[in-house]
């Protein structure tokens, strides 16, 4: 009798190992898992309390601010209050009414003695500025408007978000394999 | 780094319209160095801006970007710019310019390295630019 080949061998591990587990077992790994998930949450408020954006991680979406950055990079946020938006400064902003946030860079302000400031943005590699993004009617951006000021970012591993959001599919299947990986990882 | 202007003004509608132009002499080093240029391992731009900074009655502090470029990686850090024109249009929110002598001009940069933090660097050196009490009407530009 020929011997079965590598990958049926693996399969049918991986089957008597889920077998194997008992009721007790299996309820400890969905706790485990549902502990990674309340973990990897914590961690995400913690982000958003210290640097004081909604959206302490952004990924780049268009080639407007190339060659600085690129579709699929990754943007590290603060938006404290206490920093004062000048030019120069790279803000990630929400236009009312939209949901996707822009990357731009600061191109005028113009600020009142009680802080009150209205500014214009550009993106580096457009000809032209922002007016033309904003809302009808609408010429400046304000405080509000601002999810936090780029302090530091990393190349291309934003590409991911951007290809779950792509392709659904790839989406359901990295989160299909990642529940089973934790499932069946005996620790 | 120095800088040496002109300047005239225009009205246009309710905000004034300034006219600068510039020179821009500036060697842009990296700071802890000394004398080691500023593109080093992982600095792959430089995004350098030339910004006006003013107050008016309207508001308290006004920062307007007239010129900017992109320094990649490669590119001479040494800048010898005559004659320069300012890209951006130099409105005012209001008629602030007219008159106003305390117009600072500041060549700043934002270093983008290939990954890491993203610092706004500010030049030693600015140059104040008054602008005249009365509006030029027949300025070709």
């Amino acid at each position: 009798v020929p011997p079965p080949s590598v990958p049926a061998m693996l399969s049918l591990d991986f089957l008597d190992d889920v077998r194997r587990m008992n009721k007790r077992q299996l309820y400890y790994q969905v706790l485990n898992f549902g502990m990674i998930v309340s973990s990897a949450l914590m961690i995400w408020k913690g982000l958003m309390v210290v640097t004081g954006s909604e959206s302490p991680i952004v990924v780049v979406l268009s080639g407007s601010m190339e060659p600085a950055f690129h579709r699929g990079d990754l943007l590290f946020l603060t938006n404290r209050i206490e920093d004062p938006i000048r030019v120069g400064e790279i803000v990630v902003f929400r236009i009312e009414g939209r949901e996707i946030p822009i990357v731009h860079r600061v191109l005028k302000i113009h600020e009142k003695q009680n802080g009150d400031i209205k500014f214009l943005t550009k993106g580096d590699n457009n000809a032209v500025d922002d007016r033309g993004l904003y809302k009808r009617g609408q010429h400046w951006l304000e405080k509000k408007d601002v999810v936090g000021r780029a302090r530091g970012f990393v190349p291309y591993i934003g590409i991911v978000t951007i290809l779950m959001n792509d392709y659904p599919k790839f989406k359901y299947a990295v989160l299909f394999l990642l529940g089973l990986f934790v499932l069946v990882h005996r620790e | 780094l120095r800088k040496n202007v002109e300047d005239f003004t225009g009205p246009r509608e309710r905000s004034d319209l300034g006219f600068v132009t510039f020179d821009i002499t500036a060697d842009i080093l990296n700071g802890k160095n000394g004398l080691r240029t500023i593109f080093d391992w992982n600095v792959k731009q430089l995004f350098l801006y030339l910004s006006a900074e003013y107050s008016t009655k309207n508001n308290a502090l006004n920062q307007v970007v007239l010129w900017d470029k992109i320094l990649l990686r490669g590119d001479n850090p040494r800048l010898f710019l005559k004659d320069m024109k300012s890209k951006y249009f130099f409105f005012d929110d209001g008629n602030g310019l007219k008159g106003n002598r305390n117009v600072t001009l500041t060549l700043s940069w934002n270093v983008v390295p290939n990954a890491g933090i993203l610092p706004l660097v500010t030049g030693s050196g600015h140059v104040s630019v008054p602008f005249p009490d009365t509006y030029e009407t027949t300025k070709s530009y």
